[in-house]
């Protein structure tokens, strides 16, 4: 019987809490006549990361870009079609393998949207309790879990266990999911915009609140989020994501201090200034996002990138296999066939 | 520069069977012709509400108001039905954060332009049509002729949001009222939106109220920053002064709880608590449950909005 204990690390330090390979999902779009499938979303295109235990690793990108596919497909609320999930050592879903359920037990999920994603006929204290009961947890023991859980999170228990979700506040609310999330004492948490919709003020209660808890329960973070300030603020890495693809990867001071991509450059420069007298005067680059159905051939960036030359339209530019800073683009790589690369 | 705009002692309240939200209590300031007002502030604080008072768009039978809302002399409160529907669009138009359901998806871009421009100005269709084909052209959307057919499903959020704008601009207003026009846009489209903005304001000297949540793009287009906290504001200065020296602690724990550069590692600055519930408006200051700095005259009256200098006002029992 599963007792809800912590779960022990396996494999030492060294070896990744979770790593992805060669994740893809495409998303068939109905259209035409008699409802045939004629297009699709490409919204993740071979994606390959590591979660390393006990970090934050960051996940910006604009919208379409699927930084929350790959945070559903991370826990399989949906299906990859094709790629390899392996979590300290043990594949998921495979035969000699863990199962889904029990990567769920290890990883879970805090969504943006903090009023949707809680049952509004569930007392916080019914939902808080739901999953350790379903695995098995006494009554008694659920209900000491779940004040602990409030605790944690910084809601009284007496004042807030009976309550329904429409009798709090958006910040309580959020309090409440991410205690849902740890009720299950999981090692990996994913952080879907989870801040996004706080006023400022409260946000700012929640990201000091998801720095203590991750001291305390040595847990490891995925934090996904279109805000670039608190992304750095978070994270000890930082994942660049446009149209399905990683265009760069790399430690937060890098991705900050001396980004590589083009793409990435824009996005740090598109923010806003704190600062009258230094206010932006020319947008760093022009246009929308493109539509994920049918993405640009070659380098996804290429139709906004100023540096586009014939080479990016013809090939894909691989994602550089160096540790420390990855970066996917022609210019970066020697012999490419791009004016501003290096000689071969 | 002369006021084109005056609002005084502005209250705002919504009335249903069950309850009643004291949404804006008290609200004054001044807007010049070709400046541009930032106010700041989180859900509830009235900020849409003041500036949807401006153009009347709260349902009449629910809403009770009082104070004054002039525009170069004429009391908006008071207008009739006809002289309002003169109002909007062609002296103060207003753009939304939501372009997708502001416009109508049945008819296409240009319709929807012409058709404002023919109401207000009277202009033959074709004359209308021409007229929005420059003004597409104008909010620097590519091959404005085809982007006039299309509908609003297939233009992008960015795209969109330039439509609206060139929709609030057709029949050449002085005043431009923005309601968190860039919050649902990506962060390399929400640039080029607000320098659009910020642009059009010059060329046109247009007066622009521009409400937001995020301090980064109310400092990016704001001459002046108003700060709203509970249907009141508590801070008025000019936008260098206010990012400078915000002097009400409201203001203060807001600009240090953003994070923004340079702030990892550090614990971040948070306000306690929650803003107040409308229904039940404390008495004196409203941000004196959560204030660190609170003292017994606080809650012993609502504190006045003071000048502490040229331009610079606050509403605190602490401000010198």
């Amino acid at each position: 019987m599963d007792t809800l204990l912590p779960i022990q690390d396996r494999g030492g330090p060294a070896q990744p809490l979770l790593l992805a390979t060669g994740l893809r999902k495409h998303f068939p779009v109905a259209g035409g006549l008699l409802g045939r499938t004629t297009k699709v979303v490409r919204a993740v295109d071979d994606l390959t990361l590591s979660v390393a235990k006990g970090e934050t690793l960051g996940v910006v990108g604009e919208s379409g870009c699927g930084k929350s596919t790959v945070a559903r497909l991370l826990i399989r609320l949906i299906k990859p079609d094709k790629g390899t999930m392996v979590l300290d050592g043990d594949p998921v879903d495979e035969p000699h393998g863990i199962t889904v359920n029990e990567l769920r037990r290890q990883v879970q999920m805090v969504f943006q949207d903090s009023y949707a994603s809680l049952n509004p006929r569930l007392t916080i204290a019914e939902t808080l309790a739901f999953a350790p009961r379903a695995h098995g947890l006494p009554a008694a023991e659920a209900r000491e879990r779940v004040r602990d859980l409030l605790s944690k999170v910084g809601l009284d228990p007496v004042n807030y266990a009976t309550r329904y979700p429409h009798e709090l506040s958006g910040g309580q609310r959020q309090r409440v999911n991410i205690a849902r999330a740890l009720a299950l004492r999981p090692r990996l948490i994913i952080l879907d915009e989870a801040v996004s919709a706080l006023d400022k003020s409260v946000e700012a209660q929640v990201l000091n609140m998801l720095v203590d808890l991750k001291t305390e329960l040595d847990l490891t973070y995925v934090f996904i989020s279109h805000d670039l300030n608190v992304v750095q603020y978070l994270s000890d890495r930082v994942l660049v994501m446009y149209l399905g693809k990683i265009v760069e990867l790399g430690p937060v001071e890098a991705i900050y201090g001396n980004p590589q991509h083009p793409y990435t450059r824009a996005l740090l420069s598109a923010r806003p200034s704190m600062d009258p007298r230094k206010r932006t005067h020319e947008a760093p680059i022009q246009g929308d996002p493109p539509n994920p159905i049918d993405p640009p051939s070659g380098c996804r960036f290429r139709t906004r990138c100023p540096f586009a030359e014939d080479v990016c339209a013809r090939v894909e530019p691989p994602l550089t296999d160096a540790k420390f800073q990855a970066v996917a683009c022609h210019m970066r790589v020697a012999g490419s066939g791009h004016s501003k690369a290096m000689a071969a | 520069m002369t006021n084109m705009l005056q609002v005084r002692d502005l209250h705002v309240t919504f009335v249903t069977p069950d309850r009643t939200v004291h949404a804006v209590n008290g609200v004054s300031f001044d807007l010049a012709r070709g400046e541009t007002l930032g106010i700041l502030g989180e859900s509830g604080s009235g900020k849409s509400v003041t500036l949807r008072s401006i153009l009347r768009l709260h349902p009449e039978h629910r809403t009770r108001w009082s104070g004054s809302i002039k525009l170069e002399g004429d009391e908006i409160l008071d207008m009739a039905p006809k002289a309002l529907s003169d109002l909007r669009g062609q002296r103060v138009s207003m753009i939304f954060q939501e372009p997708a359901t502001a416009f109508d998806p049945v008819f296409t871009i240009g319709q929807q332009i012409a058709e404002t421009v023919r109401r207000h100005t009277g202009k033959s269709e074709t004359d209308a049509m021409k007229r929005a084909k420059d003004l597409l052209e104008m909010v620097r959307i590519p091959s404005p002729a085809q982007r006039l057919k299309a509908y609003p499903h297939e233009m992008s959020g960015g795209m969109r949001q330039r439509a609206m704008i060139a929709l609030a601009l057709s029949c050449n207003p002085t005043l431009l009222l923005a309601d968190e026009p860039t919050t649902a846009l990506d962060a390399t489209v929400q640039i080029q939106v607000l320098l659009l903005i910020r642009e059009l304001q010059r060329e046109f000297n247009l007066g622009v109220i521009f409400v937001t949540h995020d301090i980064g793009v109310a400092v990016e287009v704001s001459d002046r920053i108003g700060v709203m906290y509970a249907g009141k504001l508590v801070e008025m200065a000019p936008v260098e002064r206010m990012v400078d020296a915000p002097q009400h602690p409201y203001s203060r724990g807001l600009l240090a709880s953003t994070v923004h550069d340079g702030m990892r590692g550090q614990r971040l600055e948070s306000i306690p608590g929650a803003p107040p519930d409308l229904a039940a408006v404390p008495d004196g200051c409203s941000f004196a449950p959560r204030c660190k700095f609170v003292r017994p005259d606080c809650t012993a009256s609502i504190p006045s909005l003071r000048e502490v200098e040229a331009s610079h006002a606050v509403r605190c029992v602490l401000a010198a």
